[in-house]
């Protein structure tokens, strides 16, 4: 059975309740605690950071050669708060409120009220700790609005939010490095967790140097590895991200919750070709002056695309600012999800523009007259000069050209009030985990959830786990869990290096990532989604008997990293697809084609649905079981989301 | 956008691992996108490689933004390669042309060992943020976030020298290898701030002290590193971790004798 362990009481007392009935670990006994963290991301780097503070000693792991590179460093945007600094009307229950309606309705109440509490907390710790944030003439912090919100809540370090608040939390961790409390394994791979009697015990980690598979013991896991948006090859996140560590948790019995639920982001750099590794993500905030529009007809759209026309032929009024046209209140601020979805129907229908037909455009011609190219340049001058880079076309003199592209995941590993996987022993925080953005996140909340499960929740509630261990002796190393584990690692790497095929990893991760795009990503319905599934189990084959990875095992091994990566994404995509084939409603960035309103907008379906999907693993290729957590609505009215 | 195709002779660094000899090898590029960035045309390279059954060409990198400093090559002498203010991940194949040579080369610097073709060992960089690159402060219990005002021009002042990726290009771009730009960027960050003056002083020592012992070599001020830098970290930074770093020795000296 799922427990959530949501306490008892009025919302906004919950977590302070909560705090007060965690049992706490005395400060002599903690040093006799070892906790295992994997990834050093704002989750990782400020959970390990805080967690030796406390005087726990810690281990952390992470693929890169150095903790400050996690992915969290390239988030551009910002990092919400409520502070209400500006004086327009932000709260903590605002924020809260914005955040429920925001995921529509399929996040717990409790965990996403405590998000909005802590939120306070996270920016007065990155301040002490030097993170430069935007500044105001009078010396205080400046704030914006941000993703369609109504009030300035968003705190920003120009258009790199992410790698000061990481290099905030690295620079945390270094100290307690320094210290010798923290023990940091770079360039090491986590490939399974150790099991004891249903406890997480340790991680086996592959380092990605030596190749030396290795075993390590802990009282407790920490999951914080990010998001698996990989699953569809091209994404916005970095080339090494992957679900390996959570699926492999997930294999051992850990819950996956709301596989299906991804973010998909209108404002990218759209795909040139096949060549194409990744794709870039600039800022939403450019949707706070620019402009979305196509032509208002295939013909115009026909002409743009055959480079007959420029964009600034197009006459005022043969343009469609669709957004503005269909959502006057909001126009182009509307959520990621209703943005990216009506860039696919314009597409769809034939007025999209560049060479591939698949771009709307943003404009930044009303915005450069009304400010000034200027005061476009001080505020988005980098994002324009990363567009310049990438596409060489200048935005100051045409518009850009955007597409969505896949950026985030909400589903993860699902967790309780206290962040503990269905393992006991096992958290998982920050993306990593499912627990607080629904089925749709808000801009600028990815990294205060990062951060507030790091430094704030984490080290309240493992210690209350520890302390029901009931004993403070050290983890038995010499438990034949550990080399069981290590073993079955170890014939996992030596079957991938036997494979000697015709194709290339990335050959086969290409094909997921069509068949994942295609009929898993922006619009998805039952036939396609049954088609997925077929298709996804013969390439899972495809790659087991056609696949070919190089090389040996006792060095830097590309063919290796990536295979072991792609094997689980093999996996992963199926379980997604039969997550999205169950939840036939829409909601937030789950768009179920067959339940939509009469204009083409998300219908939900709260009467059978309002609940978190957790899937239980039973075994290669068997069905997983699906669990359902109930979402009770104690404190807001389930409304359809309008944006009109 | 004009798109065009070219063919391109690469010169690649190949070195097994740390303990063995490395040469250049030399590798066609065919049919090559000059929208393409850098790398993605070395995955291409590396496709053919492994079709070929021959080991893929091993390079760091992961954002391919420009941001998480991990991609490293020293393209045609230069770190980064030709374009000014790019890292490796930006750079675009538009900036080569058809038919030319291109040399790949890792980093050089006695403390950024090769572990692999084009990949080194950067940890000297860690160890040195871990000597002290920190505001000694725990979670909880720090003031409000606006309790403290910071002139903006202070904190857009501190906020450029936190730009730094910790790439090591200017180590790389150095012929002494010296470490100062990236040394100097994070004690400057924090010598600008009210949050950093405690423990200012000491900072600079530690993690100065840190960065000889890791073996990089003394700045001559060739400037070099400035140039090569792809977020523009400027030479001033130096200037400040030099005047904070004999402060401290000045002020150590102080206590002793007192
Ligand atoms: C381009 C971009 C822009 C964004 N902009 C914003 C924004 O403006 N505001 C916002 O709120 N959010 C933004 N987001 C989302 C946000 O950045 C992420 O959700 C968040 O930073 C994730 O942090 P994390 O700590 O959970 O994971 P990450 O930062 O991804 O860290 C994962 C860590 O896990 C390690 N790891 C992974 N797998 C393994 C393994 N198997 N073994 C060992 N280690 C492993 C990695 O090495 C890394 O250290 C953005 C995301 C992207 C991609
Ligand atoms: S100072 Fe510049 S070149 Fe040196 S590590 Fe930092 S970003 Fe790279
Ligand atoms: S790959 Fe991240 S900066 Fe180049």
């Amino acid at each position: 059975m799922l427990d959530s362990k949501i306490p008892e009481g009025p919302l906004a007392e919950k977590w302070s309740k909560h705090k007060f009935n965690l049992k706490l670990v005395n400060p002599a006994n903690k040093r006799k605690f070892t906790i295992i963290v994997v990834g050093t991301g704002l989750a990782g780097a400020s959970a390990a950071a805080s967690l030796a503070e406390l005087g726990y000693n810690v281990k952390t792991f992470c693929y890169q050669d150095s903790p400050r590179r996690a992915h969290s460093i390239a988030a551009q945007g910002g990092i919400n708060a409520a502070k209400n600094y500006q004086n327009d009307g932000d709260s903590v229950y605002r924020l809260f409120y914005d955040t429920i309606k925001g995921g529509d309705y399929r996040a717990r109440e409790a965990n996403v009220h405590r998000l909005a509490e802590v939120s306070v907390n996270i920016i007065d710790q990155c301040v002490a700790q030097g993170v430069p944030f935007a500044r105001e003439y009078g010396g205080l912090l400046d704030n914006r609005s941000f993703g369609g919100a109504q009030v300035s809540r968003t705190f920003y370090a120009r258009g790199q939010t992410g790698q000061q608040l990481l290099l905030g939390a690295y620079s945390a961790l270094n100290r307690q490095i320094h210290t010798g409390k923290v023990i940091s394994y770079t360039r090491h791979e986590m490939l399974d967790v150790v099991m004891i009697d249903g406890h997480a015990k340790g991680v086996v980690t592959r380092d990605l140097k030596t190749g030396e598979i290795e075993a390590h013991e802990g009282h407790a896991v920490l999951l914080c590895t990010g998001g698996y948006g990989n699953v569809f090859f091209l994404s916005t996140n970095a080339m090494g991200c992957n679900v390996t560590a959570a699926w492999r948790a997930h294999k051992r019995g850990a819950y996956f919750a709301n596989p299906c639920y991804t973010q998909i982001h209108p404002t990218c750099i759209p795909v040139t070709g096949d060549h194409q590794s990744k794709l870039t993500l600039m800022s939403e905030s450019l949707r706070n002056d620019g402009r979305v529009w196509v032509p208002k007809t295939v013909e115009l759209a026909e002409k743009l695309r055959k480079g007959q026309i420029k964009a600034s032929d197009i006459k005022e009024e043969e343009r469609d600012y669709f957004l503005e046209r269909k959502y006057p209140s909001f126009g182009n601020l509307v959520p990621r999800d209703v943005a990216s979805r009506n860039a696919k129907m314009m597409c769809d229908e034939g007025r999209g523009v560049g060479t591939t037909g698949l771009a709307v455009y943003l404009d930044f011609a009303e915005a450069i007259q009304r400010m000034g190219e200027d005061t476009v340049r001080a505020k988005y001058g980098n994002l324009f000069d990363m567009y310049y880079q990438i596409t060489d076309e200048n935005p100051y003199k045409q518009p850009m050209r955007i597409y969505p592209a896949v950026h985030y995941t909400m589903g993860g590993l699902w967790v309780d009030y206290n962040l503990m996987t269905s393992i006991p022993g096992l958290y998982a925080l920050g993306e990593c985990n499912f627990s607080d953005h629904g089925a749709n996140r808000l801009g600028a909340s990815a990294l205060m959830q990062g951060l507030a499960d790091g430094y704030f929740v984490i080290p309240y509630t493992v210690g209350d786990y520890l302390t029901n261990l009931g004993s403070f002796a050290p983890v038995d190393k010499k438990h034949p869990a550990f080399e069981a584990t290590r073993k079955e690692v170890e014939d996992k790497v030596k079957k991938l290096l036997s494979l000697k095929g015709s194709k290339t990893v990335d050959d086969i991760h290409k094909k997921l990532g069509h068949i994942m795009w295609e009929y898993c990503g922006m619009a998805r319905n039952e036939n396609g989604l049954k088609k997925a599934k077929g298709l996804i189990q013969e390439l899972r084959k495809e790659f087991w008997s056609d696949v070919t990875v190089l090389g040996d095992n006792e060095e830097l091994n590309l063919s290796l990293e990536k295979a072991g990566r792609v094997a689980d994404f093999l996996e992963l995509g199926e379980l997604m697809v039969d997550d999205a084939l169950n939840r036939s409603e829409s909601c937030g960035g789950h768009f179920r084609e067959e339940s939509a309103t009469p204009e083409g907008e998300a219908k939900r379906d709260d009467e059978h649905f309002a609940y978190v999907s957790a899937w239980q693993y039973n075994g290669d290729n068997q069905p997983e079981t699906l669990h359902k957590e109930e979402l009770v609505f104690e404190n807001v009215k389930l409304t359809q989301r309008s944006y009109k | 956008m004009s798109e065009k195709t070219m063919n391109l002779t690469l010169k690649v660094w190949r070195q097994k691992n740390e303990n063995t000899k490395g040469k250049f090898v030399t590798i066609q590029a065919k049919g090559i996108s000059s929208d393409m960035s850098f790398l993605e045309m070395l995955d291409v390279v590396n496709e053919d490689l492994t079709r070929k059954g021959e080991d893929p060409i091993y390079f760091d990198h992961d954002c391919r933004e420009g941001i998480c400093g991990m991609c490293s090559l020293h393209i045609n002498g230069q770190p980064h390669g030709p374009k000014q203010g790019t890292t490796t991940c930006q750079l675009h194949m538009r900036s080569f042309h058809d038919g030319q040579t291109i040399v790949i080369e890792p980093w050089r610097a006695a403390a950024f060992p090769v572990i692999k073709d084009l990949a080194v060992d950067r940890t000297a960089f860690d160890r040195i943020q871990q000597a002290g690159g920190y505001v000694s402060v725990n979670t909880g219990g720090v003031p409000d976030g606006n309790a403290i005002p910071i002139p903006k021009i202070k904190a857009d002042e501190a906020f450029e020298s936190a730009t730094c990726i910790g790439c090591g290009a200017c180590v790389a771009a150095c012929k002494n290898a010296s470490a100062m730009l990236f040394v100097s960027a994070k004690i400057s960050q924090y010598a600008l701030l009210p949050q950093g003056q405690a423990e200012r002083y000491d900072r600079a020592q530690a993690m100065v002290e840190q960065m000889d012992k890791e073996g990089f070599g003394a700045c001559t001020v060739t400037k070099a590193c400035e140039a090569e830098c792809p977020v523009g970290i400027k030479l001033t930074n130096i200037a400040r971790m030099n005047r904070d770093y004999l402060n401290a020795k000045f002020f150590k000296e102080k206590t002793i004798h007192s």
